[in-house]
Order: C-alpha cells, then sequence, then structure tokens
C-alpha cells in the first residue's frame, strides 16, 4: 500500500523513537507497557440502541447499535445476527479519502467482530424469536473520529462499549407466528467484555498501544484480544515484519496486563437475571 | 447465507469430532498433517506459479512481475508494490459463493500478503509492481495457509529474491484438544482456529491469526504444533522445487545428447 505524505516520517524522528526505545521510553514519556489515558462514555447518542464514545489519547472512535428484526442465517437459524462494520471517516485524518471501507478499515472490523463472536460476547441464541424465521438483527457501525494511532483497540473498546449501552425492546410472540413488540426494554445479552490490546514490534522492542508516529515506524503489529477470564480469544498480526516464538509470548504477557487496566474503563456487565428477550402467548382460538 | 436459498449439498455435524482413541474426522490423528502434494511451474503465461492440494483442499497461485506499475503515482520509490488477491471460485463451496470479492477475501489479501512481504526483497525493485493471484478452486479448510504455501513457491518459481520460502499451516481447537491442520468440518464445528505462516529456516511468525478461545498454554502448545507442521510443509516446498529445476537439467541434457 502506497503511504501518503502524512504517513512518511523522517528518518530523524525515526532514529530519535528508536533511541528513545532503547533507554525504555517513549517520545509522549509513556513506559513501554503503558497505554494511553482511556475514557468511555456511552448513550451519547439516543437514537441508537446503544452507543459509546471512546478516547483513547487522542484516537476517537464512535460506536453505534442499531437492532432491528429480520431472518437469520440458514446455518445459524436459531441465532441473532451481529454484524461490525468500521469506517474511517475522511475528517479522521488528512490521509483518509471518503468511500467505502479499503481494506484497513474491513481489517478493523474483522479483527473486532472476531474478539466479539469468539468470547460469545453477545449470547446470540437468546436473540432468536421465532427460530429459523424471526430474529434481532444487531448492526454495530464504528467510526473513527480523530485517528492518533491504534485504531483497533479503540474501536473495539467502543464497540464492547456501545454493546453494553444496548437496551432492546420485549417481544411478544403470539401462537408462534405473530410477533408484538412490548414498550419494554432490556439490556442486551452481553456475558463478556473482551478487550483488544495492539501491541507493536519496533526494532525488536515491544510496546503497547502504539500512537501515530510509533504506528508509522513499526515494523510489526500483533492484537490481541482477552477475556474476562484472562484467555484469549482473537489474534491477529498486522502489516508486514515478522515475530518469534518468544516474542509472541512476551506480547501475550503484556496483553493479559493491559487488558486488566483497559477493562477498568468499561461499563460493568449489565445484570441479566430473571431478563427475558421474548415472551411466548397462545391465543385460544375464536369463533 | 441467503436464508431464502434451500441448500442441496449438505454437510452434517459429525457426532464427534474426535473419538475416543483420538482420530479425527478424517481419521488423523492430532498431530497429524493432510497429505499434501505441491506442483511448480504449472501455469505457462505466469512468471511463477504453483498448485498445491492439502486434502480436499485445491489451490493455485501465480505470479506477474516485476513489471511497471499503472497508476504510477501509486509506486513506491525505495521498493516493489506486492499486490496480493486471494480469491475463492463460486464453486469452491457447498454453497455457491457470489464471484465478487467478500469482506473476508479482502482481509485475506491483506494478510497473506503482509505474511509474504517479510519474505522478500522488494527493496531491489523499486517503483514496480509484483503481482500475486491465488484462486481457491476448492476449499477443505485452511485455505489461506494453504494460499501462501503456494503462493511463497510461485514467488520462488518467478525468481524473486526471497530470505526464505514462507510455509503455512492452520491449528485450532477441535473438543479441547489443540489440532494441527484442520479440515472444513473441525474448522466450521471446532472451537477455534489458528492459521500461522512462518519463514521456517529463519523462525519469524509472519502470519499469526486466531479465532475461538485458548489459554496463555494452549497458544503455546498450538504455535509449538503449528511449527511441527510448517518444517513438513517447508520441506515438501523444497522438494517441489528442486524436482521442478532437476527435470529441467534433465531436459538440457537430453537436448544436448541428441546433438
Amino acid at each position: 500500500m502506497a503511504r501518503s505524505s502524512e504517513e512518511i516520517i523522517s528518518s530523524l524522528d525515526k532514529a530519535k523513537i528508536i533511541s528513545l526505545l532503547k533507554r525504555g521510553v517513549r517520545l509522549d514519556e509513556r513506559r513501554l507497557d503503558e497505554v494511553r489515558p482511556i475514557t468511555v462514555e456511552t448513550g451519547v447518542v439516543q437514537k441508537a440502541e446503544g452507543s459509546a464514545l471512546v478516547k483513547l489519547g487522542n484516537t476517537i472512535s464512535i460506536a453505534g447499535v442499531k437492532a432491528e428484526i429480520g431472518t437469520p442465517f440458514s446455518d445459524t437459524p436459531n441465532e441473532g445476527v451481529l454484524i461490525v462494520n468500521a469506517e474511517f471517516l475522511p475528517l479522521a485524518s488528512p490521509s483518509f479519502e471518503p468511500g467505502p471501507p479499503d481494506e484497513n478499515a474491513i481489517e478493523v472490523a474483522r479483527v473486532v467482530d472476531r474478539g466479539i463472536r469468539s468470547s460469545r460476547a453477545v449470547s446470540l441464541e437468546d436473540l432468536a424469536i421465532i427460530p429459523g424465521k424471526k430474529v434481532w438483527i444487531i448492526y454495530v457501525d464504528v467510526y473513527v473520529l480523530n485517528h492518533d494511532g491504534n485504531m483497533i483497540d479503540a474501536s473495539s473498546l467502543a464497540t464492547i462499549a456501545a454493546l453494553l449501552d444496548t437496551k432492546i425492546p420485549k417481544v411478544k410472540v403470539i401462537d408462534g407466528e405473530n410477533i408484538e413488540i412490548l414498550d419494554e426494554w432490556v439490556p442486551l445479552p452481553v456475558r463478556d467484555r473482551p478487550v483488544s490490546v495492539t501491541i507493536a514490534k519496533i526494532n525488536d522492542t515491544l510496546i503497547v498501544d502504539p500512537g501515530l508516529e510509533e504506528e508509522n515506524i513499526m515494523d510489526c503489529r500483533l492484537t490481541l484480544t482477552v477475556n474476562e477470564k484472562g484467555e484469549i480469544c482473537a489474534i491477529q498480526k498486522g502489516i508486514g515484519g515478522s515475530l518469534t516464538l518468544e516474542e509472541v509470548y512476551r506480547a501475550i504477557d503484556l496483553a493479559e496486563k493491559a487488558a486488566k487496566k483497559i477493562r477498568e474503563a468499561l461499563p460493568p456487565l449489565p445484570n441479566l437475571e430473571n431478563v427475558e428477550w421474548v415472551v411466548r402467548e397462545e391465543k385460544e382460538e375464536k369463533e | 447465507m441467503n436464508s431464502s436459498r434451500i441448500p442441496i449439498r449438505k454437510e452434517e455435524r459429525p457426532p464427534r469430532l474426535i473419538d475416543d482413541e483420538g482420530r479425527r474426522v478424517d481419521g488423523r490423528l492430532p498431530d497429524e498433517l493432510r497429505p499434501i502434494k505441491i506442483e511448480v511451474g504449472v501455469l505457462k503465461n505466469a512468471n511463477g506459479s504453483a498448485y498445491v492440494e492439502l486434502g480436499r483442499n485445491k489451490i493455485i497461485a501465480a505470479v506477474y512481475g516485476p513489471k511497471e506499475l499503472h497508476p504510477k503515482h501509486l509506486a513506491l520509490p525505495d521498493r516493489a508494490v506486492l499486490y496480493c488477491r486471494y480469491h475463492m471460485v463460486p464453486f469452491s463451496v457447498m454453497e455457491r459463493k457470489s464471484p465478487a470479492p467478500s469482506r473476508r477475501e479482502i482481509e485475506l489479501s491483506k494478510v497473506i500478503r503482509e505474511a509474504l512481504e517479510p519474505a522478500l526483497f522488494l527493496e531491489y525493485f523499486p517503483r514496480t509492481e509484483i503481482d500475486l493471484f491465488i484462486e481457491v478452486l476448492q476449499a477443505d479448510g485452511g485455505t489461506r495457509t494453504a494460499g501462501i504455501t503456494a503462493a511463497s513457491v510461485a514467488l520462488a518459481d518467478a525468481g524473486i529474491p526471497m530470505r526464505d520460502l514462507v510455509a503455512a499451516v492452520a491449528v485450532g481447537k477441535v473438543e479441547g484438544r489443540i489440532v494441527l491442520d484442520l479440515c472444513d468440518i473441525e474448522d466450521k464445528y471446532g472451537e477455534g482456529d489458528m492459521p500461522v505462516a512462518m519463514m521456517p529456516n529463519l523462525g519469524q511468525i509472519t502470519l499469526l491469526q486466531a479465532d475461538g478461545v485458548y489459554s496463555p498454554e494452549e497458544i503455546k502448545e498450538a504455535l509449538k504444533l503449528a511449527m511441527k507442521g510448517i518444517m513438513k510443509i517447508y520441506e515438501v516446498q523444497k522438494e517441489a522445487l528442486k524436482r521442478k529445476y532437476i527435470e529441467l537439467k534433465r531436459e538440457v541434457e537430453e537436448d544436448y545428447g541428441k546433438k
């Protein structure tokens, strides 16, 4: 991929970053394993079923959830559908252009989706309304508003925060075929809070949560998504470059530690005890 | 995927993916690779090409270039651009796949390119382009990794200078066990898939992805198992490349002998 002028970094800056890293210091004075300050604000868009604005340093992502009732995929007739889409808005960086999502945006969406899906963060079986016919379709759209490095982590954080914020109406199924949408809103069945941690390799040094300058000179990128139990539920190596086994193990260690810290910024899991998403009613036949 | 279609070919989920004796759905042991076959130089028009069969996977890769890049503004002043397209033909899977590139294929094209770039001396060919096309003719689980295996042989066949070949295999988790080289059914009904690519001689990982849930220890186990499979595939790759040149040598000698 051709790099635009904003992404080209002078060899002086590159040398400076590398010489700092050798001493264990980063350009913005962070420790090598330190994540930038995080703020998570939920409920920022009232017309969405759930939303969140996440700031990871100066990287800003906004995620919104919209829900609708539709048909399930034929291979999963008894499950709701979750669709994650990501776009880099042209207002987010001088190097972004309008147009359909490019391979980078598609990669972000698919890595975010993988973490949510693998950890079964949203229990899709609770979102079947009439098995095989009608299910909840949950769309998460993530938009990067300002790109200052590590859009994957900012976007995955915004996504899970927006899902945690989401409320959908309870649905009544009459005689197994008619649907009535009730005016009682229940939380989405979110049962885990996977957190992605992106690690950059610059000249054999591993750093957590790369900023834009670091991203522009990194040799390799590894994203690990960690669930509440500390298990890894998604991996994605990105850009060129390569890693040794040792480096992967070290990255897992870094990710486990950072994930705990990052998760503190998220809202708690909803209380799903006694929550019903679908109620069924059989009406007696009238003459 | 579309619910309005009624599929006519179905593969049922077998009741068990690993039996009591530790045999998998296709009779393999957990650390066993499927039969693999690699052929070099299968397409005459391409500068380099390779065909890989891994189990029921049938994948063909072709390389064109280094050549002039159009439009010119995309050229890089210090190295060649590697363009990679991973594509599945519509009949390669049970349910017809639209021929248009899916989001999955766009992502895979990207990660495959990134898995191969570290092996190539792209800096030897500034301002040019190297095109790599991977066509999946039949998919049976692990197509991206088999695609990388094929592509790296095709790149070597095209004479692109390389640091090492790239060999790749998927490991994964099936019924709680870490297994090598997932087939289609294990990929679909198992608990996780972890594609890995390496430059085996250099001990460098160039592709690493995973879905499913793993403890850190399981990841270590999976990577070690992947490495084992990759070493075997690496040998088959080298054999295939050598075979081509032995054949070439024989042909030349025969011609020379006649004269």
